[in-house]
């Protein structure tokens, strides 16, 4: 993503109405290709003004609003409009048309010969999941979802590689909102479109975009990916707006390994000799070490039964440990190491930095301890009882 | 019945065609003039209510005086007649389709300029032929006044079923005010019916025939 091109980029952009309150000010966004933005806020935020002034449907005030590489206002406005896909709440199809009609109605514009419009038209409808012979129909004919899926597809029909939506799925049933959702970022994926996205929905937004864009007043709030927005709010407002419950849960989602590792992980040093390693590994209550150089660098593992087997010929812990260890960074989210550790059967991995320098280790007791404090919530580590439990698996347990 | 027929037949048909050019040629002008200004006036709201007023105030000018007032300006005959009479068929069909108009789903417009079309192709594709229900029902109204009321024409020489009328007052002969007036409301009642069925065929479908 981060050497994706450009596609649209707002710079210190206002929209002051006549004699009325400023609808958006100092507004610096720039989308990539291939992102999935979200301008999200409440209402009479702007979020819905600045989508609408990428296509010029709302000329801004002040400032400039590039499209690849041009100022738009350098773009004649129709022919801008018919490079960018639309999507609007209500779907916005034209009740006279058949769906075929309102499919290749951009295309119609652009006076494509029919056979290519037929034939896009087709490919569509399969997009949206959707009958051929509904190709006929008239929208009133569909139900809500189906009308917005063709309202979705509708945008695609002119291979638009930019699509505004403007609150699309605000007027539908959860379930069917779910599906479209779906969709969407199916579509997006496939076909690598860029999409901009106004919603009120933080459940919305942080499940499609790759870019949140949060605005409060006129104003953006802050601009980051779902991630870091999560992790780190900028203000009240974004804590508000995103909820207690959700900022619980995204702290485990992005939990790194560094922040739950235990430290100084049982472990041996290459030189050592065995019966120094069966000494470690009884004081320590362990059954196996991990094994390191003088300068602290991962080397790999030794356990007990390796040791039982080679006790008489071997006598140094360099001659007889594996290195085929698995490990993680410091920095990588929890969620992926506690799926290898769950699901692959480890008993531990150990955390090494950037230089492979062993600092830590993640036992399957680490993540209890997680666990606890999601069912529980951290306050309840206070009440001294609970709060023994999972700590005293964390002793009994390490390395184990 | 066939005595009248005998006398007035060939008459009658002259006069009923002349009844129909008349009213015609006024529905027409009004439709070429109404629509057209309907639509523009829903891009200025603020100067439509003045000219809707204007209208509106047209409209309550008596029919007989108004006849009577272009005569000083066109003389006697059909044209001053047209005249008048597109005067009273400009209200229904501007308020209507200044209406109809005004009353399209934005969300259609919005989707219309946002997808790219120009102003003009919205309103040709998307908002007269969402409109096109109610103005067709003003140009109906119209039609079915302007025939009737253009029985009054007779009265500055246009001609027309109006003489039949004013021919029986003055003769004091009830058959030929029968002989015009049926014709007249026979040819309303024809006008709107035939109108009826082509504001059925302009009016785009909004669903497919077999569900």
């Amino acid at each position: 993503m981060a050497t994706a091109k450009e596609i649209v980029s707002f710079r210190d952009v206002a929209k002051i109405y006549h004699g009325r309150a400023v609808a958006v000010s100092d507004v610096n966004i720039t989308v990539k290709e291939g992102e999935f933005v979200c301008f999200i806020g409440t209402s009479g935020s702007g979020k819905t003004t600045t989508m609408r002034m990428i296509n010029r449907m709302i000329e801004p005030s002040k400032g400039s609003i590039i499209f690849k590489g041009k100022n738009i206002r350098k773009y004649d406005p129709v022919k801008l409009r018919r490079t960018i896909g639309y999507v609007i709440q209500n779907n916005g199809l034209m009740p006279h048309m058949t769906i075929k009609d309102n499919i290749t109605l951009v295309p119609k514009l652009l006076k494509w010969p029919q056979e290519k419009m037929d034939k896009k038209a087709t490919e569509l409808i399969k997009l949206a999941e959707l009958p051929e012979s509904y190709l006929d129909r008239y929208p009133a004919e569909l139900s809500g979802g189906q009308q917005q899926r063709i309202g979705v597809v509708r945008a695609l029909a002119a291979d638009q590689d930019i699509i505004l939506m403007d609150e699309p799925f605000g007027a539908l049933d959860p379930i069917t909102r779910d599906n479209l959702q779906d969709l969407v970022k199916h579509l997006q994926e496939t076909l690598g479109k860029t999409i901009v996205f106004v919603t009120h929905d933080m459940d919305e937004a942080l499940k499609l975009a790759t870019h949140i864009v949060i605005m409060d007043s006129g104003k953006v709030i802050q601009d980051d990916t779902p991630d870091n927005i999560l992790q780190h709010p900028a203000n009240d407002f974004v804590k508000n707006l995103l909820g207690e419950e959700r900022l619980l849960q995204a702290q485990q989602n992005t939990l790194s390994v560094g922040d739950i590792m235990s430290k100084n992980p049982a472990r041996i040093t290459l030189g050592k000799s065995l019966s120094e390693a069966i000494w470690e590994m009884s004081t320590k209550h362990v059954d196996s070490l991990l094994v390191t150089d003088d300068n602290n660098k991962l080397k790999g593992y030794i356990d007990l039964e390796t040791i039982n087997e080679h006790y008489s010929k071997d006598s140094s812990v360099s001659d007889i440990y594996a290195n085929n260890l698995i490990k993680v960074k410091k920095t990588s989210f929890l969620r992926d190491t506690s799926e290898r550790i769950l699901k692959q059967g480890y008993k531990y991995v150990p955390v090494v930095d950037n230089d492979n320098t062993l600092i830590g280790i993640v036992t399957r007791a680490s993540l209890v301890n997680v666990v606890y404090d999601a069912i529980w919530g951290k306050e309840e580590l206070e009440n001294p009882e609970d709060a023994n439990l999972p700590a005293s698996i964390t002793k009994g347990s390490e390395n184990a | 019945m066939i005595d009248f027929l005998n006398q007035h037949g060939s008459e009658l048909i002259i006069k009923t065609w002349e009844q129909i050019y008349i009213s015609g040629f006024s529905i027409i002008l009004g439709v070429i003039f109404a629509v057209p200004l309907g639509i523009l006036l829903t891009r200025f709201p603020k100067t439509a209510k003045y000219v809707m007023s204007f209208t509106s105030m047209l409209q309550t000018i008596p029919s007989l005086a108004l006849l009577a007032l272009m005569i000083p300006i066109f003389g006697i005959g059909k044209l001053p007649s047209i005249v008048a009479l597109f005067i009273y068929s400009l209200l229904p069909i501007l308020r209507n389709t200044y209406i109809g108009m005004s009353k399209v789903n934005h969300n259609l417009i919005d989707a219309a300029k946002g997808m790219g079309m120009t102003t003009m192709q919205s309103i040709l594709h998307v908002e007269i032929p969402m409109a096109m229900p109610i103005i067709m029902s003003g140009v109906r109204l119209s039609t079915v006044y302007v025939i009737s009321w253009s029985t009054l024409a007779s009265y500055i020489g246009a001609g027309g079923l109006g003489d039949f009328i004013f021919n029986g007052l003055n003769l004091y002969d009830p058959s030929l005010i029968i002989g015009g007036t049926i014709p007249v409301t026979i040819l309303a009642i024809l006008a709107d019916y035939l109108l009826g069925k082509f504001e059925k065929k302009i009016t785009p479908v909004t669903k497919s025939s077999e569900v």
